[in-house]
């Protein structure tokens, strides 16, 4: 093994919509108008933040109250050191926040300075954002009761304004992308304008990426074998239709399954230098490598596959994917 | 001691449809789990256990939504259990909650599945970026359009079969009030020239995206027998589930699809799978699955799938085999529910429930549902009869 293993920063991110249905949607339409509702359960307590169905008896909620805004600290943590993703411009303490008038605790921050100002029992009270948009950050945060805030509402009828019904969520996930020994192997290996694969130790079967371990015998593959850059298209699709997430391809395209020359398995790639119309199952292919000069670490070395101009392969079995390899199992081939 | 005999004795769906602005996710499974309570002539108290099923997370940004929806499934205090196999999901859901029953650890078990497409993109979700390199995949449909080709070359079919289902399965959704697209005015002519995606698949060819929830009841025999309403009888529940790549395999039909259906027909019994069933809901998300399915699952010989599609014999007018009555996936797919949905409606013909879609005199209906390369298999068949 003579590179590291791989490793690469990947962030997932997507602005997903949250519908909110009637009750917590009256209850952020509350929150834009400065008002802080709860919603009563059929023993006459008052769940804040509201739940749409109640967790005792499954019955659903709805008859909305509003609450005060000021309450008890019921229980708290220190938030330790800010992090980026928090919308506070200092660290905070998460504290379970019981408001006169509710029975149940709502979780959110108290704006203080240190936990040396936190005390189980403490009396705190909102502070609102100026700018609300119906959200639950349009609570800034709780601080100590001073006796100065109290409701901003001016007795705002909620039926008479927009009602809340959706809530923006953007989801931001960073994570440390490794691909493992084996793919890792094979990216260093693409950098010489190689390709390896890696063999099954019970069947045979040659595996294009590799993948370290054999689907076919799950055990561990058992030797490194390098690839011609050049196979067969044993299937292919033509995208018509712009991709979001490959803006650089132009419709159309072809996308194919590969199978190189000594491989059991194909992989995807662009099919280039040609009209995507004149790609035939079993057209032989030869990798179009990017120059030498623009080698990287990277798959992204081979831009596509063109026709190599020789008759095409014969598929023998139409319905089956690769080849069985030579000494094919039960579940590998019949 | 064999199974515990099992009975679905209710079930609700929502309309589907691309946007459900007005309810929350819990909102959602709470309309389709009470009209299966209600259907069931049950309360929130009769239900021993919730199972639920849907697609990946990354589908809708709620991470493990099991757990916000305990309340509003009624699960306080009870079990409550997820089930995971990405498209095949509510079949596999459905397959996980018979169990239940049939090794007699609950009584009364709600299931459920579901997808709120419009709050994220399956697009995108489908089409994650990975380092290193750079995906040419094109979503579901640039997956499986190489392998509606390869059937294409395998069977000779003509090319136009796959616009046949289409045009069939949306027809029959004018007769499902559940149905997400109801295309009054669609002619045979527009899904033709309808344009190419994913070329041999056309846009009237792929399923929509939409929000949706299915849930069923189900009991055990003594609940079944007593239940004051129709009943369908589980008469057979399979699962299987293979690598999605290796050499040989057989991706037109996977090897895992024909072991789980030979598995399920065994089951209930079933030796002449044409002749016996009388009903099919099979997940077809692109048109050209039907005639494979009818394939691998035994309906038809290899390579003559698209013989009984072109024939008729898969219309709920005047086939023998009606295949996906409800409209299918075609008309409605809230990835998650889409394989539950399948299950379900298959029950609702044995019950007699299927409304307009009804097909006459069902006695025996074959749920199928599939996922992630085509490598995940869930089926049932439900019986009229006990």
């Amino acid at each position: 093994m003579p590179e590291e293993v791989l490793q690469a920063p990947l962030v997932l991110e997507y602005p997903f919509t949250r519908t909110t249905g009637p009750v917590v949607g009256r209850f952020l339409t509350g929150l834009r108008e400065g008002v802080v509702l709860g919603v009563r359960r059929s023993d006459g307590t008052v769940m804040c933040p509201p739940l749409e169905y109640d967790p005792a008896d499954a019955l659903p909620l709805g008859e909305m109250v509003e609450v005060g805004q000021s309450g008890e600290v019921v229980s708290w943590s220190w938030g330790g050191p800010r992090r980026e993703q928090q919308p506070f411009d200092q660290p905070v303490a998460w504290a379970l926040v019981q408001l006169d008038g509710a029975d149940t605790p709502m979780l959110h921050a108290v704006l203080v300075d240190g936990p040396e100002q936190m005390s189980t029992g403490m009396r705190v009270q909102i502070e609102w954002r100026d700018e609300r948009e119906g959200h639950i950050t349009d609570i800034c945060g709780f601080v100590p009761e001073n006796g100065e805030a109290g409701s901003q509402a001016a007795a705002v009828d909620l039926d008479s304004v927009e009602a809340v019904q959706s809530v923006r969520t953007p989801i931001r996930l960073n994570y440390s992308y490794t691909p493992g020994r084996a793919l890792s192997e094979y990216l260093y290996a693409m950098r010489e304008k190689r390709i390896i694969g890696d063999r099954c130790g019970d069947t045979g079967q040659v595996f294009v990426p590799p993948r370290g371990v054999s689907p076919v015998a799950g055990k561990a593959t058992t030797e490194t074998v390098d690839l011609p850059d050049v196979g067969y298209v044993e299937s292919f699709n033509i995208t018509r239709v712009p991709i979001a997430t490959r803006p650089d391809l132009h419709p159309p395209y072809c996308s194919a399954w590969i199978v190189l020359d000594g491989a059991s398995v194909g992989f995807m790639g662009l099919v280039v230098n040609c009209e995507p119309e004149s790609v035939r199952l079993g057209m032989r292919v030869r990798a179009v490598w990017k120059p030498d000069d623009e080698l990287e670490i990277s798959a992204t070395n081979i831009l596509g596959w063109e026709p190599t101009g020789e008759p095409d392969e014969v598929i023998a079995d139409i319905e089956r994917i690769g080849r069985a390899g030579t000494q094919q199992t039960q579940r590998g081939a019949s | 001691m064999g199974k515990e005999r099992t009975a679905v004795i209710g079930v609700g769906q929502t309309k589907y449809a691309s946007t459900r602005g007005d309810v929350s996710m819990a909102g959602l499974l709470r309309e389709a789990a009470q009209r299966a309570l209600d259907s069931a002539h049950k309360t929130w108290s009769d239900v021993d256990a919730v199972v639920m099923g849907k697609a990946p997370d990354f589908f809708e940004g709620v991470m493990m939504p099991e757990i916000y929806l305990a309340e509003a499934l009624g699960c306080v205090g009870k079990p409550i259990m997820r089930v995971h196999t990405a498209g095949s999901v509510g079949g596999s859901t459905a397959c996980v909650a018979a169990s239940m029953v049939q090794s007699r650890v609950h009584s009364t078990v709600l299931t459920i599945a579901w997808e709120k497409q419009s709050e994220s993109n399956a697009m995108w979700a489908l089409s994650l970026p990975q380092p290193f390199t750079t995906s040419v995949n094109a979503g579901a449909g640039g997956y499986f359009s190489p392998i509606m080709r390869r059937y294409m070359a395998m069977s000779d079919a003509p090319e136009l079969i796959g616009c046949l289902v289409a045009f069939k399965d949306r027809q029959h959704a004018l007769k499902n009030p559940y149905a997400h697209l109801h295309q009054h005015d669609l002619t045979f002519e527009q899904v033709v020239e309808s344009p190419m995606l994913w070329d041999p698949i056309r846009y009237s060819e792929t399923c929509p995206s939409s929000d949706g929830a299915c849930a069923m009841v189900l009991t055990d025999e003594a609940g079944g027998d007593a239940h004051d309403g129709p009943v369908a009888w589980v008469a057979g529940a399979a699962m299987r589930s293979e690598s999605n790549s290796y050499g040989g395999r057989n991706m037109v039909s996977p090897a895992a699809s024909e072991q789980c259906a030979d598995d399920v027909f065994a089951q209930a019994g079933i030796h002449d799978r044409r002749a016996e069933i009388d009903a099919v809901e099979m997940y077809v998300p692109f048109s050209w699955y039907e005639p494979m399915w009818l394939e691998s699952l035994g309906f038809a010989e290899k390579g003559k799938g698209w013989q009984l599609v072109e024939s008729g014999a898969t219309t709920l007018d005047g086939g023998d085999l009606p295949v996906n009555c409800s409209g299918g996936v075609l008309s409605s797919n809230a990835i998650g529910a889409s394989g539950m949905i399948r299950f379900a409606e298959a029950a609702l013909q044995v019950m007699g429930e299927a409304g307009e879609h009804q097909v006459d005199g069902a006695r025996t209906a074959f749920g199928h549902a599939y996922g992630g390369g085509a490598q995940y298999f869930a089926m049932w068949i439900v019986s009229k009869d006990k």
